[in-house]
């Protein structure tokens, strides 16, 4: 048996009378892929704000190696090596592709303060390497002197993708990583998924298509109206009744 | 990756070289006098400081003047009692305007957006507000803090005896009034321009921008923002506090109106004029405000009648009253209508426009018709 | 206590007009989401519409009488006011009311300066970063301050409330108090007719369909637009509404303090820190905190206070609203999300 990095224990989130998240419990294997799926509206997304801070769960914890994530801000959670792609691509659209990726490049390890205001950025060219290889990773070499802001939404899901793996978190999480990707670019980034996972990264992704679902994931969980009705791996969920019927009574 | 060749060096001498030379090339615009050409310099510092905060993390403050007064404050103060030596004045300023930067943007940014704005404009009201009132002893109120013979100036009175009129500021005995006060400045702005161009270029900056472009990415990046934010304020308070004391150098006395919130919005004004969030924009702000503001406000009605003399005499009538408006006293009027047209129409300021201009002229095709020719103050 | 009451009341007049300015800048915020800076500068001329009315009545019909000579030898000029002698002694009360009697042409010139502000230059702003707005409303003010110092100089022009309200109320004998405490006739009309102004504006608000489609669309313009409602001319109509809102605090408030050109100015910072403390986007924040902070200031001027705390009530306003600031982050009465980015 794996160690267990990521515990969500007893989670409960709701706003004003709707209940977003009831008795959450979820344990992601260190290495592992774990997918999320589950209906529009289920609290996939919510599950993850609590993870990364953006949420305060009502009660209930968010462990991860140890360290109670629901304590801490999200950038003491980033630099615990969490990382995060939103279901709305958040990046920097002033900037450049190269700067989007060197920012995270530069967000030091310790979670120290560090000026440097006279260090010349044209200098730091072991940074630079690591971010025109993390573009490269992605695709999106040929494009970094473009501004951020004009990308395609699925261009723009790929940059943060590689915002995030710069950092080399411990723990990536993804939030429907290819939605608006031409099916090309979908398995191009399942194939960089695929690579990632062969270094050890522990990743949680929650997705709606099943095709990438099923070649990426070691271990699934349902997620129905803020409850975890089934987990286990992808032949134990392909055959449970229960899933079905939720997906299915979920279109009705 | 090779190493680029290096363009500081070329950057540094190309601007020394013009902030050196501007009593030459500002003598056919009419503006090579020296108390003009300090104010250029000392804005430019100003403006360049602001922009380090309002143009690279976006958060626009509404009370730069507090710091600028405090600078002329503290610098007046050392005159007094210390020396007429302009560095340990510098010094002073700097670390009075510093230390209440620190402490106002340990406060105010603990918000964002409109509320920072808000924070800011208090605490520089508050400043304004106490500076004439209970702190006259400091601020000698209305008047304005001056040099008095009394003033002990213990420092100056080792070396030598007090002459019989007010002292002159001066930099190890030379007297920095006029032309020798303008390059003073000037040398201290080069200095300026080095540092804002190696903040621009470095790490620091670069998160500065993510922050103005995304503080919710950068938390989820693994930055805490304030420590960066409370830095970029407290070093462009200090700018701010180095050109409240280059005024005082230039002109030892401080007045209240300096910490004005007006002036706050002059600051604003300069910065979004010439271009927010570029090098040297917010610089050329200042000097075509500078430059405006001393030709317009000089104007009045009979000179004006001189200009229109060529019209019929009811015309010249009618045309002296309507332009009367927008000069002398109504210079204001003009600095308002100015600041409307640039946010309405060249959100960029200067350098947009300049921009807009290059692209077109290089065969880009892609100026949009706006970009009307705007007036270039340098090179 | 006598003094404490005093100060209370002391407090009204000035809680008064920051409400009522504070209410026009909130209700601009609320539904068209613009932080108009040039709100002071709409204080600031509807003063100055009760200037001009004043001025216009005290035009005068100069008469040279050779039967009196002054001191220098030359004939007397008798001057009268054209008003009067026409009128008579309806011109003379004509005069005397004119304060309060320009409130009649201060709500058309305010409506139709306001409508002209929204249709010229603030709706192309709606979609513009607040800075922006900031700026541009920023520069206007300016523009509206110095065209009306142009004209009308740089000094304060006093105006006079009628003679009727002209000496001070004894309040503390009507409570059967001391009767030390006395209070200008003046300012409690003013606070009265801050708060009629106040419940107007309210009832406006909460019991006219025109007015329920305003709160909509401060809750969500965008809804009340897919509804098919013409959000842009209602947008029109509560700029006007706080045109004349601001108009008419300034034009009542002209015998308190003599108008000059920047006053505008002067009260549309104090104006924010009371829209903040109150709390972005809340009309009933907006109008707690203006009376709050006026009384709060008239309090912080006590010479008991001030002589513990010398120059407190320079900066007690200044001081509240950082407090509240930093401790509650969205004001008195402010609703989650308002500018938080």
């Amino acid at each position: 048996m794996k160690n267990s990095v990521l515990h969500v224990t007893d989670v409960h989130k709701s706003f004003g009378g709707l209940q977003a998240l009831s008795d959450v419990d979820l344990n992601v294997e260190e290495g592992t892929t774990h997918a999320i799926i589950g209906p529009n509206g289920a609290g996939k997304s919510t599950l993850l704000n609590v993870c990364v801070g953006r949420l305060k769960p009502d009660h209930g914890h968010v462990v991860f190696n140890g360290e109670v994530l629901d304590e801490h801000t999200p950038d003491e959670i980033n630099q615990l090596g969490v990382s995060r792609v939103f279901q709305t691509p958040e990046i920097f659209p002033d900037l450049t592709l190269l700067e989007n990726v060197l920012i995270p490049a530069f967000a030091s390890r310790d979670g120290s303060f560090s000026l440097r205001p006279f260090s010349k950025l044209r200098k730091e060219t072991e940074i630079r390497d690591r971010a025109e290889q993390a573009l490269a990773d992605v695709g999106l070499a040929a494009l970094k002197d473009r501004e951020a802001a004009a990308l395609s939404r699925g261009d723009k899901r790929r940059l943060e993708l590689a915002m995030c793996l710069i950092q080399q978190p411990k723990l990536l999480l993804l939030d429907e990583p290819t939605a608006g990707m031409s099916r090309h670019d979908t398995n191009r980034t399942v194939d960089l998924l695929k690579t990632i996972k062969a270094r050890g990264m522990t990743k949680v992704i929650i997705e709606h298509d099943m095709h990438v679902v099923f070649s990426l994931a070691d271990k699934i969980s349902v997620l129905a109206q803020g409850k975890i009705i089934a987990s286990g791996t992808p032949d134990e969920i392909k055959g449970n009744p229960k899933v079905q019927e939720a997906y299915l009574g979920g279109a009705h | 990756m090779k190493q680029i060749v290096s363009r500081e060096p070329f950057a540094l001498l190309a601007f020394a070289v013009v902030i050196l030379t501007m009593p030459l090339w500002l003598t056919p615009l009419g503006a090579n006098y020296p108390d003009l050409l300090q104010k250029f310099a000392i804005f430019a510092i100003f403006a360049m400081g602001f922009n380090i905060l309002f143009g690279l993390t976006g958060y626009l403050s509404f009370g730069h003047a507090a710091f600028l007064g405090v600078g002329s404050y503290a610098a007046v103060w050392s005159f007094k009692l210390f020396t007429m030596n302009v560095l340990p004045a510098i010094a002073f300023g700097m670390a009075f305007s510093g230390l209440f930067a620190l402490l106002i943007g340990y406060v105010s940014l603990r918000r964002s957006g409109i509320y920072f704005s808000i924070l800011t404009l208090a605490f520089a009201q508050m400043c304004y507000n106490l500076a004439y009132s209970v702190l006259t002893p400091i601020t000698n109120g209305e008047t304005g803090l001056q040099l008095t013979l009394q003033d002990p100036r213990i420092i100056d009175r080792i070396f030598v005896e007090p002459g019989p009129g007010l002292p002159e500021t001066n930099l190890f005995g030379i007297d920095m009034s006029g032309y020798p006060g303008f390059y003073f400045c000037a040398v201290v702005l080069i200095i300026c321009f080095f540092i804002t161009r190696r903040i621009f270029k470095s790490p620091f900056g670069l998160t500065l921008r993510g922050i103005k472009s995304n503080q919710g990415r950068m938390g989820y990046t693994g930055y805490s923002t304030r420590p960066y934010t409370l830095a970029a304020f407290v070093i462009s308070g200090m700018f701010a506090g180095l050109a409240g004391s280059l005024l005082a150098v230039t002109d030892p006395l401080a007045g209240a109106e300096r910490l004005q919130w007006t002036a706050s919005g002059e600051v604003v004004l300069m910065t979004i004029l010439g271009g927010v969030g570029t090098l040297i924009g917010p610089m050329l702000g200042a000097w075509i405000i500078k430059y405006f503001e001393n030709i317009f406000s000089s104007f009045n009605k009979s000179t004006l009648s001189e200009i229109f003399s060529f019209l019929p005499e009811n015309l010249q009538a009618f045309a002296v009253d309507i332009s009367s408006l927008f000069v002398g006293e109504g210079w204001h009027l003009t600095l308002g209508l100015l600041f409307m047209l640039v946010v309405i129409f060249l959100p960029g300021g200067v350098m947009e426009g300049w921009r807009r201009l290059v692209k077109r002229f290089s065969g880009g095709g892609g100026g949009s018709p706006e970009s009307a020719p705007v007036p270039q103050a340098a090179e | 206590m006598d003094a404490i009451l005093l100060q209370f009341l002391n407090g009204l007049d000035k809680g008064g007009a920051y409400a009522l300015i504070a209410l026009g800048l909130t209700l601009v915020f609320g539904t068209l989401g613009v932080v108009n800076f040039a709100h002071g500068a709409l204080f600031m001329l509807g003063a100055f519409c009760a200037v001009t009315f004043n001025k216009l009545l005290n035009l005068e019909q100069v008469v040279l009488d050779e039967t009196q000579k002054t001191a220098w030898g030359s004939a007397l000029e008798i001057r009268t006011p054209y008003v009067e002698t026409l009128f008579g002694d309806f011109g003379h009360f004509l005069i005397d009311y004119s304060v309060p009697i320009s409130i009649l042409i201060t709500i058309p010139v305010m409506l139709l300066i306001g409508i002209a502000m929204e249709r010229g230059l603030i709706k192309y702003f709606y979609k513009r970063p607040h800075a922006d707005q900031i700026l541009v409303t920023f520069g206007l003010a300016i523009v509206i301050q110095e065209i009306v110092k142009h004209y009308f100089g740089a000094n304060p022009i006093p105006q006079s409330a009628p003679e009727i309200v002209a000496g001070s109320a004894n309040i503390g004998a009507w409570f059967g108090l001391s009767d030390n405490i006395v209070y200008p006739w003046w300012r409690l009309v003013y606070f009265g007719f801050s708060a009629f102004i106040i419940a107007a504006v309210f009832s406006f608000l909460q019991f006219t369909t025109y007015g329920m489609v305003v709160r909509a669309g401060m809750r969500d313009s965008e809804t009340v637009g897919l509804l098919g409602i013409n959000i842009q001319r209602r947008f029109t109509v509560v700029f006007g509404l706080a045109a004349v809102v601001a108009g008419l605090a300034g034009v009542m408030y002209t015998p308190i303090l003599p108008p000059d050109y920047h006053m505008g100015m002067d009260f549309l910072v104090l104006s924010f820190v009371v829209v903040v403390v109150g709390g972005m986007g809340s009309l009933p924040g907006a109008v707690l905190a203006g009376f709050l902070l006026g009384i709060l200031q008239s309090f912080a001027s006590m010479n008991e206070i001030t002589s513990i705390f010398p120059g407190i009530d320079q900066i007690i306003i200044y001081l509240v609203a950082v407090v509240i600031l930093l401790t509650m982050p969205r004001g008195l009465l402010g609703r989650e999300g308002v500018m938080e980015e």
